[in-house]
């Protein structure tokens, strides 16, 4: 008998394949991907940009949000081929490339706005987005708990989030 | 947790796109894909081709054309709440979407989606009907406008054909001094509703009521217009009283059994709170009382 992963690789070698192309944090990339794979997935696993997470993948929990031109996204919910032509951005592409935090990084390492982490790529990438959208400025706690609503954390209890997106608007705003 | 296989399309044309659904009665169409792919997902939905519709021009338009907003099989939930004409021509449309689940969904998912999906507990099927709308359904042989009232069926069911592509709602815009609102309740912020009622109201210079729709979703099998309520408000004066009494005739809509979510009493209790809140709301903008 055949082991399991020879033929898992053989099933997935079989099937039809389309080539798809799209900017990912800046850099053109061109894979030949399966239709049914999902975008969590192509960033993962032929990107190995790991920093997304895939938490629920059926759109509850918001682990996975990236930022598909300009706005943010459910990866788990857009097939890679969906996203041929579109311009990504995931939490690879936040801190500079000397290493140093955005605003927002720094917000949520300064207010202990994480603990286990798993969800914070999720968060960062929906608040930053919807922060650049301007849409967002002198935001209440109500505000701030609406914006968060898609995205579940199971560590916090959200306190730390509230204050740490608090503090970081309040940064934006001064600047 | 990772959809079957499937084949895939992207026709540039509308003519291809229904020719592929002809020809394929297991194709599905695939627009902002959150209610579909989710389903997928989790293998609920084993389409076995789809039919994408981004690479179609023209479908992401927005347009106010004499009296009716035009909206478009692949606008997303968020350009509609968000476009500023939309919200002067017609404000229960931008009061509906906040309670559409989360940003990061409306910004790919879209209203036609939406409409299509015809979940009973989803809101813009309910603005669709309440505004008295209608979708274009573009077929083999052409194009229908189906109003509101006879396109949604049941749960997830409307009367669109296999082979017909919804290309675009029709939400007529508000009158002039029209008051509207929306209310909802459900257990976390973006859930589908375990209830939600919309209305317009309008009001004369007496302040009696002359005219007034309201509808609810989430509390049976599909939208549905409470018309003994509208003609209880219409002709009158609309006091707190008034409404009161009006929002008492709506229990007998809730035929949804008790579920996970609540029992029927509850939702009828639920119901008539949020008449009563929905149409306090749109009273006072019609009379000017309030934004």
């Amino acid at each position: 008998m055949k082991p399991i992963k020879a033929v898992v690789d053989e099933a997935k070698r079989a099937e039809p394949k389309t080539t798809v192309k799209m900017t990912v944090n800046g850099s053109e990339v061109e894979r030949d991907v399966s239709a049914r794979m999902l975008l969590s997935d192509f960033i993962r696993h032929e990107l190995e940009l790991t920093g997304t997470h895939v938490g629920c993948e059926h759109g509850i929990c918001g682990a996975c949000t990236i930022i598909i031109d300009g706005r943010a996204a459910r990866s788990c919910l857009t097939f890679a081929i969906q996203a041929d032509g579109a311009d990504i951005r995931t939490i690879e592409s936040v801190a500079g490339e000397d290493g140093e935090l955005h605003p927002l990084q720094e917000a949520f390492r300064d207010n202990h706005a994480l603990q286990c982490g798993y969800c914070t790529p999720g968060m960062i990438m929906n608040i930053i987005s919807q922060l650049e959208a301007g849409e967002k400025r002198d935001m209440s706690d109500d505000d701030i708990r609406e914006m968060l609503s898609g995205n579940l954390c199971r560590c916090t209890g959200y306190a730390n989030i509230v204050k740490a997106v608090r503090s970081a608007t309040s940064a934006t705003k001064r600047s | 947790m990772k959809p079957s296989l499937f084949e895939y399309c992207a026709p540039g044309t509308i003519e291809e796109a229904i020719s592929v659904l002809e020809a394929d009665a297991d194709a599905v169409v695939l627009a902002g894909g959150q209610s579909l792919i989710p389903a997928m997902n989790l293998r609920l939905a084993n389409p076995a081709k789809l039919v994408d519709l981004r690479k179609i021009e023209g479908l992401s338009d927005i347009v106010n054309d004499e009296g009716v907003i035009r909206v478009g099989a692949m606008v997303r939930h968020r350009d509609l709440e968000l476009n500023q004409d939309v919200f002067e021509a017609n404000g229960l449309i931008r009061e509906a979407e906040r309670h559409v689940a989360h940003v990061p969904i409306r910004n790919r998912g879209t209203v036609v989606g939406s409409l299509c999906h015809a979940d009973a507990a989803a809101e813009m099927p309910l603005v669709l009907l309440v505004c008295d709308g209608s979708v274009v359904a573009t077929g083999p042989s052409g194009k229908r406008e189906i109003a509101a009232a006879d396109f949604f069926q049941f749960h997830m069911t409307t009367t669109r054909e296999a082979d017909e592509v919804i290309t675009e709602a029709r939400i007529p815009v508000l009158p002039d001094g029209a008051g509207y609102a929306f209310s909802e309740f459900a257990r976390r912020r973006g859930d589908y509703a375990i209830a939600a009622v919309a209305t317009i109201v309008e009001c004369g210079e007496d302040g009696v009521i002359s005219r007034c729709a309201i509808g609810a979703c989430g509390i049976g099998e599909r939208p549905l217009r409470l018309n003994e309520v509208e003609l209880a408000i219409e002709g009158k004066s609309a006091d707190s009283s008034g409404i009161s009494a009006a929002a008492d005739l709506s229990a007998e809509y809730v035929t949804a059994p008790d579920d996970m979510h609540a029992t029927t009493a509850y939702r009828q209790h639920l119901l008539k709170g949020l008449v009563e809140r929905a149409l306090t709301a749109a009273v006072a903008r019609a009379r000017g009382e309030q934004s």
